[in-house]
């Protein structure tokens, strides 16, 4: 700073010698000369904030972020521009971190997994399951998706890959029931893990809200032993609506943690970074592919580079 | 509902502008910030916003405003137009063959809703009376081809399915089987894709040369953010669309993807998809859907849903009955079925003008009304039916226990349909020459 302090000095000089005109004229252009670096300060502020628009972090989530960093800026008087970007990921990191779960879970565990029409359930069980029987533990999956067509045998193509055994009843049948009985099975099989998929329902539609609270009170009632997490499936695609989608699902069947999907696309995700700022919950995986093994665990250090990074 | 919470923040945002006579360039511009923060909010592409914000400022600025006696309202005129414009004008349908086949093509990424969407539009179809044909090109994904099966049996349309074989060589096939079979339209399902998947677009590529479908339709999830435009654009460039279709617009997405779609690619939306059913179709309206998104309701969508579900001679019908005051419970329920046809109240509800969601927000609409009121007339005898006054309370006692609802629902109903019946004898008086005292008017006309 004192360097920088004595070299405007010298360049006010300059300037004062080199315009031998009236005061005012050189204030004047002094003023203008100000107006000008203070234009490239917010030119700059402005371009983060497009990065976190166009990674999906919403206007809202970006202004907080964006307030904060300014705010340390002036306060520390931060004048580095690569800084600056490394202070929004190290925000976006404390973001993410905090109240992260370490994945492991006991046994046993229900693991119910919701979220809206496409955005990789069916899949994302497909994963888990071969990432848990790999592990070697029990897995059962209940097929509770008995409303899309061919979703039962989609998974259970899925099981076979993974080699678990699947409950699965007929398109057309009540979720809560296939529920019920793979919570009897998983009992009796002394199953570690179950995993539950449900069918994709719009969080806005009443009815099938209600439908995924029952199947969550089926579990509470007849599996109280069993550690119980709430996987919401969103699509790294989605925009804004993935905020709303999260309070719903929240409210509806207190969600635990997400899954992001199809990561290996051109989208960056970026909405759970306001899901998590604004609901606080954490992702647990994210999806980058269409392989057993392309499910991973969220790392919030990578998934803040790659959001800055364009 | 889709849209609401861009048209309830255009709405604030315009609320200062439509209080003052005349406008300056600060107002504007306070303004025009507020639409681009809802614009980015409901998932407009970023670059899309900052091109319709400094076209509407630059008209809104400019004399038109200026010099209007109501420049709120012509700045909203001029927010309405642009947006409208950006939609793609007028709609635009799909292009018949002048020799069928007519092949259509559906691509989009992953879990978009093409499989679903291939069923909804052989059923579109073939209520025109068309013989389409369903083809399963979508080999990777598990139970794919099944779903799509599943789906054809519910829209009465073959599938044609080859199993896991060359996705190219199957659309071959389908071509030569649908020209044998005299299917005038083949929609080809494909594998969802990501569009930076090059192998698998080599694929589309090649399908695309081989058969040279009509048209390629880019199936979008309404629900997508500012990657929109990447993908749209990507599939265009490499595969050339020919128009788009928006899913899952009945979820309460404020849709920004719809935007988007059409500004960076310049293809129209054709069609949307507002639910679960098959019949859950929409030929898209860009016009309509921009006065929705200002708030200005959506009537023509009404009067198309009350025709489209309406009986006319019935209605010819009842107004001759509520003329000569013959109208009974009968024919009350005969109406509430009419009105259950055109779908949902709350949907009905948000189309109307002025109808925005923070005032629908305060009603619960029990959409069990009508089924409940039904319930109660079917549990009257004919004679109760047509001649209501011999209802005394243990024959409401009686209808109440027959239903399975409670006394005072079966009060209530007899009290409407009194009232009603008194409001219609008013009319009918009115009309007569009786009252000549200003014309009555309902507020919805």
């Amino acid at each position: 700073m004192v360097m920088q302090q004595k070299d405007r000095k010298g360049f006010f000089s300059r300037l004062k010698e080199g315009l031998s005109k009236t005061r005012s004229n050189i204030t004047s252009r002094v003023d203008e000369l100000v107006k000008y670096y203070s234009e490239i300060d917010d030119e700059f502020f402005e371009e983060l904030e497009e990065a976190l628009i166009i990674a999906d972090v919403g206007t809202q989530t970006t202004e907080d972020i964006m307030r904060d960093i300014r705010q340390r800026v002036k306060n520390e008087k931060i004048g580095d521009v690569s800084r600056i970007k490394g202070l929004l990921k190290e925000k976006a990191v404390s973001i993410l971190e905090d109240g992260v779960h370490n994945l492991t879970l006991p046994s046993p565990t229900v693991i119910l997994v919701v979220g809206v029409n496409g955005v990789g359930k069916t899949t994302t069980i497909g994963k888990l399951a071969g990432r848990y029987k790999k592990e070697g533990k029990k897995v059962l999956i209940a097929a509770a998706d008995t409303f899309r067509a061919a979703a039962g045998e989609q998974l259970e193509i899925w099981s076979k890959r993974a080699e678990v055994p699947i409950v699965l009843h007929g398109e057309g049948a009540d979720p809560a029931a296939v529920v019920f009985d793979a919570i009897q099975s998983a009992k009796s099989r002394n199953t570690d893990i179950l995993l539950c998929d449900t069918a994709g329902r719009l969080h806005n539609k009443k009815n099938l809200m209600n439908e995924l609270r029952k199947i969550n009170r089926v579990i509470e009632r007849e599996f109280p032993e069993a550690h119980k997490e709430v996987l919401l499936v969103i699509d790294a695609a989605t925009g804004q609506n993935a905020i709303t989608q999260a309070f719903l699902f929240k409210e509806t069947v207190g969600v635990t943690g997400i899954a992001l999907t199809k990561l290996d696309g051109t989208a960056k995700g970026g909405v759970v970074l306001a899901v998590k700022a604004q609901l606080g919950i954490p992702i647990y995986f994210v999806g980058v592919g269409e392989q057993v093994d392309d499910l991973q665990p969220f790392n919030a250090g990578e998934f803040a580079d790659a959001l800055f990074d364009s | 509902m889709a849209f609401e919470g861009l048209t309830e923040k255009l709405q604030s945002a315009f609320k200062k502008l439509t209080g003052k006579g005349k406008l300056n360039e600060k107002d504007v511009k306070e303004a025009m910030r507020e639409v681009k923060l809802a614009l980015l909010e409901a998932d407009v592409n970023f670059i899309v916003v900052k091109n319709l914000i400094k076209k509407i400022t630059e008209r809104a600025v400019g004399s038109e405003i200026m010099e209007s006696l109501t420049p709120g309202q012509q700045v909203i005129k001029i927010v309405n137009e642009e947006l409208t414009a950006l939609m793609g004008g007028s709609h635009s349908k799909v292009v018949m063959a002048s020799k069928p086949p007519t092949v259509l093509m559906l691509v989009g990424l992953q879990g978009a809703g093409k499989t679903t969407h291939a069923g909804k539009l052989a059923n579109y179809f073939r209520k025109q009376g068309k013989n389409p044909l369903l083809v399963a090109c979508d080999i990777y994904r598990p139970a794919a081809i099944k779903q799509l099966q599943v789906v054809g049996e519910k829209v009465n349309t073959p599938v044609f399915e080859r199993g896991q074989s060359d996705p190219v060589q199957i659309a071959r096939e389908a071509l030569n089987y649908a020209i044998e079979h005299h299917n005038d339209i083949v929609l080809m399902d494909t594998a969802g894709r990501l569009h930076i998947d090059e192998e698998l677009m080599n694929e589309l590529k090649t399908i695309k040369a081989e058969i040279k479908p009509h048209e390629i339709l880019l199936i979008v999830d309404a629900m997508t953010g500012q990657d929109a435009v990447n993908a749209a654009k990507s599939f265009n460039e490499q595969l050339g669309i020919d128009g788009l279709i928006l899913t899952k617009l009945d979820g309460d997405t404020r849709g920004g993807a719809a935007l988007s779609a059409k500004a960076v690619t310049g293809k129209p939306i054709k069609f949307a998809g507002i639910g679960e059913k098959l019949d859950d179709l929409e030929v898209f309206h860009p016009d309509r859907m921009a006065n929705r998104i200002l708030g200005m309701g959506d009537v023509l969508t009404i009067i198309e849903k009350a025709q489209a579900n309406l009986d006319l001679k019935k209605a010819q019908e009842m107004e001759k009955k509520l003329r000569t005051q013959t109208f009974t419970l009968d024919d009350y329920l005969e109406q509430l079925e009419q009105v259950k046809n055109m779908g949902s109240m709350q949907d009905i509800l948000s189309m109307i003008p002025g109808m925005n969601s923070k005032k629908l927000s305060g009603i619960q609409l029990d959409e069990k009304q009508i089924p409940r009121t039904q319930a109660i007339i079917q549990s009257m005898t004919p004679k109760e039916r047509t001649n209501p006054s011999i209802i005394n309370a243990s024959r409401r006692k009686r209808i109440a226990a027959g239903s399975g609802t409670r006394i005072q629902d079966v009060n209530q109903l007899l009290k409407s349909y009194e009232e009603l019946k008194r409001m219609m004898k008013q009319m009918t008086d009115m009309t007569k020459g009786k009252g000549r005292k200003g014309k009555f008017k309902l507020p919805f006309m």
